[in-house]
């Protein structure tokens, strides 16, 4: 039981990251209907741009994790918006879809010879250490993260529900041209979303690499959970996004522990087409028609 | 264009073309296969730039018999395919010797090629198998686990002084052939096994490994994994409160494991075949000008591609020719010291196998670095 309730804690903290990148694969599903394949990118690149500022620029840390931080809102919040989705979009979801998929590489690539192929330490922001809870003993880290994770997305979920901008967001991303007529600044609106996406993606990349350390090909494990966080969850829903982050991370452990390490990938990706065969709009989706 | 401007132009092509002729006849090429990205990238980093600090002194020095060393390097992005694929192409590119991989997988896969050519392979990894299949071109840079283990689980009655241990191992050739040899040597002794837990090459979160060692209430751990995985298996084991003893073979102890884990090292125990902290003159040399040419600290890899490559010149020069045959020939039951060839840093012995014999140690982490606390004989007197 005492075990039970370690894993369960240490896959509801690894959830909550996944959900923080699975609510990218959702806000930018819902801004431009593509699914945008660096998502795991996204959070291996901010750790390494710390360490990169650190490494090269001789700066203190809290200083990097500043500089490292507007730096990738700029280029993949903004510039990911206006260089890469504004020009692409034009020419249909699809060629969308195939320059994130070079994305990816071009940063996994970029992040290996411009600054290493190595897994690097990155410091975490909790301290190490445990505590004792029913008999259990949790780690802090683990508490930690699962606690900024969730602070994080509830914070998110009041914005969106909440503020009139958040309001607006919604409108946008449910109606862009009724929107529009309404009044409502949508270029503005979309800006925005990438921001939002791009943050969240620092704050997962700040919470795992301590974990996982800091590696080029980081992305590839994230990106895969969190894209079956998102369609276990509901791929047009934050909420959906959270479930599923919760549940792969839950799955992923508890398989880790009683099946086998070799096939704990699995187990999610027969999660993913369960829930595709009997559920395709995810747990917490809602169902979108088209006119074809 | 005029006669003489056609007589100049001719002359230049024929000299470039017999200055480069001379080059080639001043030069040997060796290939390095190693692993400079994916889950190798620490081990076969420090294995090149190892091997790089040699060839830049032996050049230095007048290079072998005469002959400067041109090292080429194709990173195998640790991936057996990729590996074979080099290794062929050096044994394309009429290389003399191969140098790496480090990943006993990639050998594995790969070590066929170079015995097919004649090749002589040095390499890195320690999975007994290797040394078992009757290739006569492999040579190994580090301990056979097979004469590793017996001496860890020693360690394990005496030292740690265990009667159960938890045995955590990554699934690829070097973690099976270490689980498989330590696992029979602790049950020899007495030595219940309370847990025995594979985990996977490349592996990122290591929290319910971490928690099953913990709920397996072993005396001690053994830790059987790759420099990358080692770091984030001590972090997550040490964010569990894991207050036991964490022991494991070489990897555990090495520098970038430590410096990955950071604090979550501290403590760490077990056997190491070759250490820049080890109580040798020729080891903490080899260390100070490794730190100073590339600004951080070797493992043990990094010793492995040094000495390697100047049992390779050793060899070479005890032959008086560029003959593999000869390599070969002498190579195997070669005995190199270190009062004869500086560069080997510790007297060692290649069998007839390709297996290597020497010192070896035992070590711990303390405030983070690796302390030598013993010193252990060759498995053979030599």
């Amino acid at each position: 039981m005492d075990q039970l309730l370690q894993l369960v804690l240490a896959g509801l903290a690894t959830g909550s990251i996944y959900a923080l990148a699975a609510i990218g694969f959702t806000l930018v599903w819902q801004t431009s209907q593509t699914i945008n394949f660096a998502q795991g990118e996204f959070v291996m690149l901010p750790a390494i741009l710390v360490l990169a500022a650190v490494k090269f620029l001789h700066l203190p840390l809290p200083a990097a994790v500043l500089l490292a931080t507007g730096a990738f809102l700029l280029l993949f919040g903004f510039g990911f918006k206006k260089f890469l989705v504004d020009p692409m979009l034009r020419h249909g979801v699809l060629p969308l879809a195939i320059a994130t998929m070079a994305l990816s590489i071009l940063m996994k690539e970029g992040a290996k010879d411009g600054f290493s192929a190595e897994a690097q330490q990155f410091p975490s922001l909790v301290p190490d250490g445990a505590v004792n809870l029913f008999g259990a003993t949790l780690s802090l880290r683990d508490i930690a993260i699962f606690i900024v994770a969730v602070v994080a997305i509830v914070l998110l979920q009041l914005f969106v529900t909440r503020t009139r901008t958040g309001r607006m967001m919604q409108a946008t991303a449910q109606n862009p041209d009724v929107a529009k007529i309404l009044g409502i600044p949508t270029e503005q609106m979309i800006l925005l979303t990438f921001l939002i996406n791009a943050g969240l993606a620092v704050l997962a990349s700040f919470l795992i690499s301590p974990i996982y350390l800091a590696k080029f090909s980081n992305g590839e494990v994230i990106g895969t959970a969190a894209f079956i966080a998102a369609i276990v969850g509901g791929f047009n829903q934050v909420r959906g996004a959270l479930l599923g982050g919760f549940i792969v991370g839950l799955v992923d452990n508890l398989a880790a522990a009683y099946v086998s390490s070799a096939y704990r990938a699995a187990v999610p990706l027969a999660l993913l087409v369960l829930v595709i065969l009997f559920k395709p709009e995810g747990l917490l989706g809602r169902k979108e028609e088209r006119t074809v | 264009m005029t006669l003489t401007k056609r007589s100049l132009m001719l002359a230049t092509v024929a000299l470039a073309a017999s200055l480069g002729a001379a080059a080639a006849q001043d030069a040997v090429k060796i290939v390095g296969v190693v692993e400079l990205s994916g889950a190798g990238a620490t081990a076969g980093t420090n294995y090149k730039n190892g091997a790089q600090l040699a060839v830049d002194e032996i050049n230095a020095a007048g290079g072998i018999l005469g002959k400067k060393i041109e090292f080429v390097v194709y990173d195998t992005q640790t991936n057996p395919g990729n590996t074979r694929a080099a290794v062929q192409r050096g044994v394309d590119e009429g290389a003399f010797a191969i140098f790496g991989p480090v990943f006993s997988g990639p050998i594995g896969a790969s070590m066929q090629i170079a015995q097919k050519a004649g090749v002589p392979q040095i390499v890195g990894g320690e999975a007994a198998g290797l040394t078992k299949q009757g290739v006569t071109t492999l040579f190994r840079t580090s301990l056979n686990q097979a004469d590793a283990m017996p001496k860890l689980a020693n360690y394990f009655k005496d030292a740690v002084k265990a009667s159960s241990v938890a045995v955590v191992w990554v699934n690829n050739d070097f973690g099976k052939g270490g689980r498989d040899a330590i696992i029979p040597e602790l049950q020899k002794r007495g030595i219940k096994i309370a847990a025995d837990i594979a985990t996977e090459s490349g592996q990122a979160d290591f929290a319910a490994d971490a928690i099953k060692v913990k709920n397996a209430n072993a005396d001690a751990v053994f830790v059987y994994l790759n420099e990358e995985e080692s770091a984030r298996f001590l972090r997550a084991i040490k964010q569990q409160g894991y207050d036991k003893p964490i022991v494991g073979e070489t990897t555990l102890l090495g520098a970038k494991v430590i410096e990955l884990a950071g604090a979550a090292a501290e403590g760490a125990k077990g056997h190491v075949g070759l250490s820049v902290d080890a109580p040798v003159a020729g080891f903490a040399e080899f260390g100070k000008k490794f730190q100073a040419k590339f600004n951080y600290k070797s493992d043990h890899n990094g010793i492995k591609g040094y000495s390697g490559m100047y049992m390779l010149k050793s060899v070479v020069e005890k032959t008086g020719k560029f003959d593999k045959e000869a390599f070969l020939k002498a190579a195997h039951g070669a005995v190199i010291k270190v009062k004869d060839v500086p560069g080997i840093l510790i007297d060692s012995k290649w069998d007839d196998n390709g297996d290597v014999d020497r010192e070896s140690f035992l070590a711990e982490v303390k405030g983070g670095k690796q302390v030598i606390t013993g010193t252990l004989p060759p498995v053979n007197k030599f």
